[in-house]
């Protein structure tokens, strides 16, 4: 099982009955692989859709029904299109349940900075702020490190995304909550060790007496 | 009159130097016809106001591609390096947008509204250079409203009249800039006769729409 794998396996244990969730493009769509078909969870893009569901077949593949990378998906029974204006009063009005993106660092504060490094990659934010801003409930996916280098750190060096705390981060290592004391260990991945966690981060983290292991969804 | 007519008569109508809201996400819901025609007509120094770039040889990435550009009003430009490469030369300049930001900001533009207040982008670099407001204890930040000279619309049907509908995720920004522009030019999958589009599946009204074009019309 690869990083990534054992990423979307863990976030897609948070995702509950009933609720409505935005994937970002990515890893943090890979989420929606290790749920099951009768989880009960409705999935938005940014572009104008809810019921969002893979392509069932390349042939069934349509210019009008994509996702917000410009991909073909498909649409199930009960599904809904609609404006930007729509879509983003969804995310911003406090409709959506949870939103999942990538994360490039992670703070002490829990902010988040995931949408350009200067003067190297700036793609422009999108959707990221305004869901980072308006999701009732911000779950990071990211790997615990880039190239070799921690990506939870003290403070953010790249521009942020927010100034909202996000709500959980999960990479291949940990389970990492921020509070207002700073990033909980919340678990650790099977096989790895709390210091393991500790050296692969920049941040402080604060180790609960028995941190848990991870699940890992089927 | 009838608004019906060429897309070559309707680009002929968009000035070099014309500030453009082009409708579209990724090439979903941007006018193909519309596009092609603005590159074989070779119009120059637009203003291109619109969700993204696409990509190369995408939907309005055609634009960027054929050097027609100099300004981008965008939310996300990361899917085409050749956007990229023109803004870091500087010969493209790129105003970053936050996604719902850029959808209100047309909205406002379009219902007669200075402006909307948003949390979004508070504290981060999207709140330089501009005012912010406490109402209630929460900050928010002014953004202000856009307009343009042309909308550029897709939609799936049109009737005769200029009401429109559109399909799924082509949506998108196309009802929110068919508001925002002094002339609106719809390009739509069909044109079918006045009724065919009962009034509750109508999202924009005919009054918006200026001018309807289809593959080889000639009115």
């Amino acid at each position: 099982m690869n990083d990534k794998e054992i990423i979307a396996r863990r976030v897609a244990l948070e995702l509950k009955r009933g609720s409505l969730v935005n994937l970002g493009i990515g890893l943090p769509t890979m989420v929606a692989n290790y749920l099951p078909s009768d989880a009960g969870i409705s999935f938005q893009s940014e572009n104008g859709i809810i019921g969002m569901s893979a392509l069932p077949d390349p042939a069934l593949a349509g210019a009008d029904l994509t996702d917000a990378g410009g991909s073909p998906i498909g649409a199930l029974p009960g599904a809904c299109a609609f404006d930007s204006a729509m879509s983003f009063a969804l995310i911003r009005g406090g409709h959506l349940d949870v939103t999942v993106l990538g994360g490039l660092q992670v703070d002490e504060e829990g902010q988040l900075a995931n949408w350009m490094v200067p003067g190297k990659m700036v793609p422009g934010m999108g959707g990221a702020m305004d869901l980072v801003s308006g999701a009732k409930r911000v779950i990071v996916a990211m790997t615990h490190t880039a190239k070799g280098a921690p990506k939870i750190i003290r403070k953010c060096t790249l521009p942020l995304t927010s100034v909202r705390r996000v709500d959980l981060v999960v990479t291949e290592l940990a389970v990492i909550q921020p509070t207002d004391e700073g990033l909980v260990l919340l678990e650790t991945a099977p096989g790895v060790t709390v210091d393991e966690v500790i050296a692969a981060s920049e941040a402080k983290l604060l180790i609960p007496k028995a941190p848990g292991v991870m699940g890992i969804a089927a | 009159m009838s608004k019906v007519g060429t897309v070559a008569a309707a680009v002929e109508r968009i000035p070099d130097g014309a500030v453009l809201m082009i409708g579209g996400f990724m090439g979903a819901g941007t006018p193909p016809l519309l596009i092609d025609e603005l590159v074989r007509q070779g119009k120059k120094n637009l203003t291109v106001i619109a969700n993204d770039t696409a990509r190369p040889g995408v939907g309005i990435g055609k634009l960027i591609d054929a050097g027609l550009v100099k300004k981008v009003i965008a939310s996300h430009i990361g899917t085409n390096p050749q956007t990229q490469k023109l803004m870091i030369a500087g010969e493209l300049e790129v105003d970053l947008v936050p996604q719902g930001t850029l959808a209100e900001r047309v909205r406002a533009g379009g219902s007669g509204l200075g402006g909307v207040l948003t949390p979004t982008g508070v504290g981060t670099t999207a709140a330089e250079g501009k005012q912010t407001v406490e109402l209630n204890g929460v900050t928010y930040l002014v953004e202000e409203a856009i307009k343009a000279d042309i909308a550029l619309i897709s939609a799936r049907s049109a009737d005769y009249s200029g009401n429109l509908r559109y399909s799924l995720t082509s949506r998108n920004f196309n009802p929110l800039m068919a508001l925002a522009a002094d002339l609106v030019i719809a390009e739509p999958g069909e044109i079918v006769p006045i009724g065919c589009i009962e009034p509750d599946a109508v999202v924009t009204p005919h009054v918006l729409v200026d001018v309807i074009v289809v593959k080889g019309a000639e009115k």
